[in-house]
This record gives C-alpha cells, sequence and structure tokens, in this order.
C-alpha cells in the first residue's frame, strides 16, 4: 500500500507540481487546491490505466475516487482487489 | 452601468436587465474615445461569425466609427456551417459596411490543422475517417457528483452516433489543432487592419472572457473589446435595442469549430446561458448561492457547485489573460 501511495504521489507531484514535493499533503483535494483540471483527471485516468492496469468507469470519475492521494490509494486497492490483484504485486 | 450596486436588491430573472439607449451609448462613445484617441486608429475591423455577439460588435462600431470606417470580415473554413456566412453577409448588408471573405481552409490545411485533428481522434475512435463528422462534449455540471470530463461525439458517414470519452493525449491534440482555427482568423483579421490602419475588435462577452473561453492568440486577441462587460443575455438586449436581424438574435449560440453542431453550453458552461449568467453574476457580486437558486431555478448545492466550478476556470485560465511576462518592468512610452 506504501508503495502505491508513493508511486501515485510521485507521479502528481512530477506531472502537476513540478516535482515540488512539499506542497502536496496526502489528504490535500487536488481540486480544491487547484493542482489538477478536467484534462489533469484525463491524464490520471491514463496513468491509471497505463502503470496498474485498471480501467477507470465513467460512474467512477467521482472526486470521493480522484480527488486526493489518499482518496486515489483506497480506490487503486479496491480497484486492484477486483481484479484479482494483490497491491503487493504493483510496484 | 455598474452591477454592484443593485447586489442587495431582491434577486430574480430581472436583475441582469440594463438600460439598454444608456448601455449602448456609453460604449459607443467608449468605442471612439478607443479607437481615436487611444489607439488612433482610422477605424475597425470586426470578424463576423453570423453570431450574436460578433453582430453587436459590429453594430455598435458602425454606430460609433460610421459605417465607412467598419470592415466585416468573413472567414469560414471546411466544418463552418453555411448559415455563419449566410447570417454574416445579411448583418454587413444591413449595416451597409464594407466586407471581405477569406475562407481560412488553405491556410489551415497548410498547417495541418485538419490532418492532426484526425490524428488525435484515431487515437480513440481507429475507424474516423472521410465523411465522419465529431464534436467535443461536456456532462451537465449540473450532475453534481462526477468531474466534467470531456468526451468526443463522432458521427459516421451512414449517421451513427458514438459518444467515447477522451484520453489526455486525445483531447490536447484535438485541442491544439482546432485552435489554429482561430488563430488562422486572428492573422487574416490582422492583414485587414494593417492594410487599412484599422483597430481589430474582439468579441467576448463576459461568460467567455471570465471564464477563458477563448483562444490565446486565437479569439483572445484584439485591440479592444468592447462588450466583455456584458452577460450573455445583456448582449441579447442590446441586439435587440441595436436591431440585429431577428434570425441572429434567435440562433442558438454555437461554437461553430467543429463538424458536428455543438452548442457552447456542451463544450465549455455545461449549463443553459440563461443560468450561467445568473450564476456568474452571483459569484462575482458575492451573493448567497440560496437567492441565485431561486432566481435561476437550481438548488442551492447546484449553485454551489457552479460557484466552483467558476472559481475552478477563473484559476485554470487565467494564463489565457495574462500578456507576455518580463523579468523586470520595461518603459516604452506613454499608455
Amino acid at each position: 500500500m506504501q508503495a502505491i501511495a508513493q508511486e501515485l504521489r510521485n507521479f502528481v507531484v512530477n506531472n502537476f507540481l513540478f516535482g515540488q514535493n512539499e506542497k502536496l499533503r496526502n489528504d490535500d483535494s487536488f481540486f480544491d487546491n487547484g493542482i489538477i483540471d478536467s484534462t489533469g483527471i484525463l491524464e490520471l485516468v491514463g496513468f491509471l490505466h497505463e502503470r496498474f492496469g485498471v480501467h477507470v468507469e465513467d460512474q467512477e470519475l467521482i472526486p470521493e475516487n480522484l480527488d486526493s492521494i489518499d482518496r486515489l490509494v483506497a480506490y487503486l486497492q479496491a480497484k486492484l482487489r477486483e481484479n484479482g490483484q494483490a497491491s503487493a504485486s504493483v510496484h | 452601468m455598474t452591477l454592484s450596486g443593485i447586489a442587495s436588491a431582491k434577486v430574480n430573472t430581472d436583475l441582469l436587465k440594463i438600460d439598454v439607449a444608456a448601455e449602448a451609448g456609453r460604449i459607443e462613445s467608449s468605442i471612439r474615445d478607443i479607437v481615436v484617441n487611444r489607439l488612433k486608429r482610422k477605424g475597425a475591423v470586426v470578424g463576423v461569425s453570423g453570431g450574436i455577439d460578433s453582430s453587436v460588435v459590429a453594430s455598435l462600431c458602425t454606430r460609433a466609427l460610421g459605417k465607412d470606417r467598419v470592415i466585416a470580415l468573413f472567414t469560414p473554413e471546411a466544418d463552418s456551417s453555411g448559415d455563419s456566412l449566410r447570417l454574416g453577409r445579411a448583418l454587413a448588408a444591413q449595416l451597409g459596411i464594407r466586407s471581405f471573405l477569406e475562407d481560412i481552409s488553405p491556410i489551415l490545411a497548410g498547417i495541418r490543422c485538419y490532418e492532426r485533428r484526425d490524428e488525435a481522434i484515431r487515437s480513440v475512435v481507429p475507424e474516423y475517417g472521410p465523411g465522419y463528422k465529431m464534436k467535443i462534449v461536456l456532462p451537465g455540471l449540473l450532475d453534481a457528483t462526477k468531474y466534467a470530463i470531456f468526451s468526443l461525439v463522432v458521427q459516421s458517414p451512414t449517421g451513427e452516433t458514438r459518444k467515447v470519452r477522451l484520453t489526455a493525449d486525445a483531447y490536447l491534440g484535438i485541442l491544439a489543432a482546432t485552435n489554429c482555427k482561430q488563430r488562422a482568423r486572428k492573422v487574416v483579421e490582422y492583414f485587414y487592419a494593417d492594410r487599412f490602419q484599422y483597430a481589430v475588435a474582439g468579441t467576448p462577452n463576459r461568460l467567455e472572457y471570465d471564464q477563458g473561453f477563448f483562444v490565446k492568440g486565437g479569439d483572445g486577441l484584439a485591440d479592444f473589446k468592447p462588450i466583455a462587460h456584458l452577460y450573455k443575455s445583456q448582449v441579447y438586449q442590446l441586439a435587440a435595442h441595436v436591431g440585429v436581424p431577428e434570425e441572429i438574435q434567435k440562433r442558438p449560440p454555437t461554437t461553430d469549430t467543429y463538424s458536428l453542431e455543438q452548442s457552447q453550453e456542451e463544450f465549455y458552461f455545461s449549463l443553459p446561458l440563461a443560468k450561467m449568467d445568473l450564476c456568474l453574476y452571483g459569484k462575482t457580486e458575492g451573493i448567497p448561492a440560496d437567492q441565485i437558486a431561486e432566481a435561476a431555478d437550481l438548488t442551492v448545492e447546484q449553485v454551489e457547485r457552479m460557484y466552483q466550478q467558476i472559481e475552478a476556470k477563473r484559476n485554470a485560465t487565467s494564463y489565457l489573460h495574462s500578456s507576455a511576462i518580463l523579468v523586470e518592468p520595461v518603459a516604452v512610452g506613454a499608455d
């Protein structure tokens, strides 16, 4: 789980924050903090697919799943379990 | 006109009503001052699309400067609706102003606008090709639980329509390619501006200006923007006052950018424009969401979400308003 959190964090920090790691807490809302806009959500969805093989369904495109590192980790864990993948295998 | 003074008044659908004669007079006086005294140009070029905004701007410029000092420019391209040119011509004829037709399709083909766009489309719809039509749409933002994610709607030559969610690469590829259209139009507008020593009039209304619904260096580029302070419903009021042809007044707003008809609501605002007007007014004037909800026939939660979206759009598009930023100020003469 920590490995997933770190990988998601690295992606968000490198892709949206120009590598400025100190700006982001794991419970910060991407939307409220102006970190990710609607195009950024598409990038995030693409990353989840390419890196973890997870397809985000239309109905799953909600802030409860994607709006912070913590929420992303929980969502991704659930999706990986659903897909029969152990989180330990993804790093 | 200032709206802040009535912010505490009862919020209803009459809120955005203006004294059209006074407002038209104020804008016309301002156009004369800007073009003649500040820009020192001899007239104005207006890109006329057959839509309500450019029609009002062309009309106000004509009233302000005289019909011999305004040029209407029509810049259709391969995906333009035929109505745009027909209505633009009707307006120019009514105003009695000079007009020029410049088909920008060859410019766009030259910079591979269509080719690049179609490549991006094929990354998500591999069969897309000749005879297909397309547009980009957003879901209604009033669906409070979802993100505003762009989708591509394609129509096959046999009329079958399909909607697919875009990838970031596909969306940005399509956007970058189609933005060439607005930039090509501006190249042509400035040709005529240089040729006749005229200023270029921009045509954004307040919704577009505030929310960054323009292409930097494209329709966002102009020497003056005479209706950028007016909400869309106020532009319609002025259109009636200055006598814009009725067919233009009744025409649904469209971006006229994609081969399938696309309303501005589908692309950017995701809300009927009259309601969006009220939400933007409420947000700008600091009016509590419950008062706007009543006036706009929306729920308080929907208005609060719109307030959030308005703020998010302002943040996301703020760079579009920024001119080139210098390391330190450089004096370049009198303003």
